[in-house]
């Protein structure tokens, strides 16, 4: 059984259409990604799931349960931990913790083995007021309090934005274990980079999914010839290659310039050469495989494409 | 000539030193990447060069300026846009720029020719009479960083200006940042983005209130024997921060 399905469901806010006729499914103890930027309508997909909003259309089962008739019956298997913080500030580390056990019917005692990786660090600031503790800590807990009544399904919304690079390595490692433990996993992030952490990943964009599959799958449709060019003059360097008539996009990537060919073929060769006519000595150009941001932006870039189309 | 110099600055808060005897410079033109984790000490640091927060002790010097006995003057000749707050969401576009214009002293006649120049360079003209709230998030960020340097300013610290947004409005944003720093504006930025981070021309790395690291990217991948800026940031930061980070929301700071 899939533990979580979804049909067609839409959901607008006046004239904001919010999410726009979207259909998936999440396998039993899958770790899977929603990755997508702000306004990208992920929120509002998940709240629909953990019964918080009424769809407008379409229907949804998380755990074999309808998320509107069923949602009492729902609820308690299912863990949500929303983007914004959502814990009792005024209330300490611990009685947050026992506040959600008790909420559902169950003790810290009861579960403690599930969140214990999570809460150990939180430990030694039991007694400090939730809302004192650093951004890192506070996610801990928040993940903690998600938990600690054994959800069957765990839905955490955008858990890594505005954290430091260390903590948000140091999250998916405990998803990670989590995983292991045998939760389902649904989580949404804004950073690309995460998707690789996935076992599969949904895009997002403007309320529509523009794609759902495994991270290397989603790779592997970048169809056009993808170079990564260095120089030493990097804006002048995007500017020139802009400027060359083959161009299908070019976007600055890390340390290099990642350049797509309109063209089924492209030889690097041409490039290199375009590049040092135009005074670059020392460009560098090498074709290398798409990465999933590379993906998402082609994706973005054709929706937009098709929405002026539309006009 | 530096246009950002820090010698020794330091700033407590009670018992907890948030920033301790930090010493750097900027130059004139750089785009200056100012990395760490949370509860480094970065924003703590940075009131303290846009003269919002006096320092315990140490010294600074912003576009020539003293930030002990200056700050008004600090204020007045830096541009500054964090990812909080930076526009008034319910005034249109046109409002904005005319309310920041007379903020930062322009004449009517300056602000006029202004606002029809940003609203060329930025497509908006379409959508000037359109309140903030209604416009998408990467418009918002545009515009907001516009309006940070309305008035010519030689710096502009950005605080985090990207974030949450989508990853090709994130590079249009950085094309505005290069376009400024072309034109001469020195540009002081923080990112959890490591990728950006590779597009800057300096970089520091925060670590518990001390600047850990400063050089450009590719010196310091080097120096580290990495490939990405994400790993040596993972280096510095990984193990101080998490105790860092407790203490500072303890001691208030951050």
């Amino acid at each position: 059984m899939d533990a979580v399905v979804v049909r067609d469901i839409a959901k607008s806010f006046g004239a904001v259409r919010a999410v726009v006729g979207v259909s998936f499914s999440v396998r039993e103890g899958e770790l899977f990604g929603f990755i997508g930027p702000d306004g990208a309508g992920k929120t509002t997909l998940f709240r629909m799931l953990v019964t918080l909003l009424l769809p407008d259309a379409g229907e949804a089962f998380v755990d074999g349960l309808h998320v509107v008739n069923d949602y009492r019956r729902l609820r308690p298997r299912l863990g949500y931990m929303p983007g914004r913080f959502s814990l009792y500030p005024d209330l300490s580390v611990e009685e947050n913790l026992k506040f959600f056990a008790s909420v559902f019917g169950t003790t810290v005692e009861e579960n403690y083995d599930l969140v214990k990786g999570i809460y150990a660090p939180l430990e030694p600031f039991k007694d400090r007021a939730a809302g004192k503790l650093s951004g890192g800590m506070k996610q801990k807990l928040a993940l903690s309090c998600a938990l600690i009544h054994r959800p069957r399904v765990l839905f955490l919304d955008e858990p890594t934005t505005g954290v430091d690079a260390v903590s948000r390595q140091e999250f998916w490692e405990m998803l990670g274990r989590l995983k292991a433990s045998g939760i389902t996993i649904v989580v949404s992030t804004p950073y690309m980079d995460e998707a690789r952490l996935c076992d599969r990943v949904a895009l997002m964009q403007g309320g529509r999914l523009l794609s759902v599959d495994t991270p290397d799958r989603i790779e592997a449709t970048y169809d056009r010839p993808l170079f990564a060019a260095r120089g030493s003059d990097r804006y002048r360097l995007l500017k020139a290659l802009r400027a060359y008539p083959h161009a299908f996009s070019v976007y600055a990537f890390g340390d290099s310039i990642h350049y797509t060919d309109a063209r089924e073929t492209a030889d690097p060769d041409e490039l290199r050469q375009y590049l040092r006519a135009r005074g670059f000595e020392d460009a560098e150009v090498e074709p290398i495989r798409a990465g999933i941001e590379d993906v998402f932006m082609a994706l973005m870039q054709a929706q937009e494409e098709a929405h002026d189309g539309h006009h | 000539m530096a246009i950002i110099e820090v010698n020794r600055l330091t700033r407590a808060f009670g018992d907890f030193i948030a920033v301790k005897e930090v010493t750097f410079s900027v130059e004139r033109g750089e785009i200056f990447g100012f990395l760490g984790a949370n509860g480094a000490g970065k924003t703590t640091c940075i009131r303290m060069l846009i003269g919002l927060l006096a320092p315990t002790s140490g010294e600074a010097r912003v576009a020539g300026f003293d930030v002990y006995t200056q700050p008004e003057q600090i204020k007045r000749n830096i541009g500054y846009m964090s990812q909080r707050f930076s526009l008034y969401e319910d005034l249109t576009v046109r409002e904005n720029i005319r309310f920041y214009g007379g903020i930062y002293g322009l004449s009517n006649r300056a602000i006029k020719e202004k606002t029809a120049e940003l609203l060329e360079e930025l497509g908006l003209t379409g959508v000037r009479d359109e309140r903030i709230r209604s416009l998408p998030l990467g418009w918002r960020q545009k515009l907001a960083f516009s309006v940070a340097i309305l008035h010519d300013p030689e710096i502009v610290f950005l605080d985090e200006p990207t974030g949450g947004v989508d990853p090709i409005i994130r590079r249009q944003f950085w094309d505005l940042i290069y376009e400024a720093s072309a034109q001469g504006v020195t540009v002081f930025v923080t990112t959890h983005y490591m990728d950006e981070a590779e597009y800057c021309d300096r970089v520091s790395i925060m670590v518990d209130g001390r600047i850990e690291a400063i050089g450009p990217p590719g010196e310091l991948k080097r120096k580290f024997g990495v490939d990405t800026m994400n790993e040596v940031f993972l280096r510095l930061a990984r193990g101080g921060a998490e105790t860092a980070a407790e203490t500072a929301a303890q001691g208030g700071g951050g």
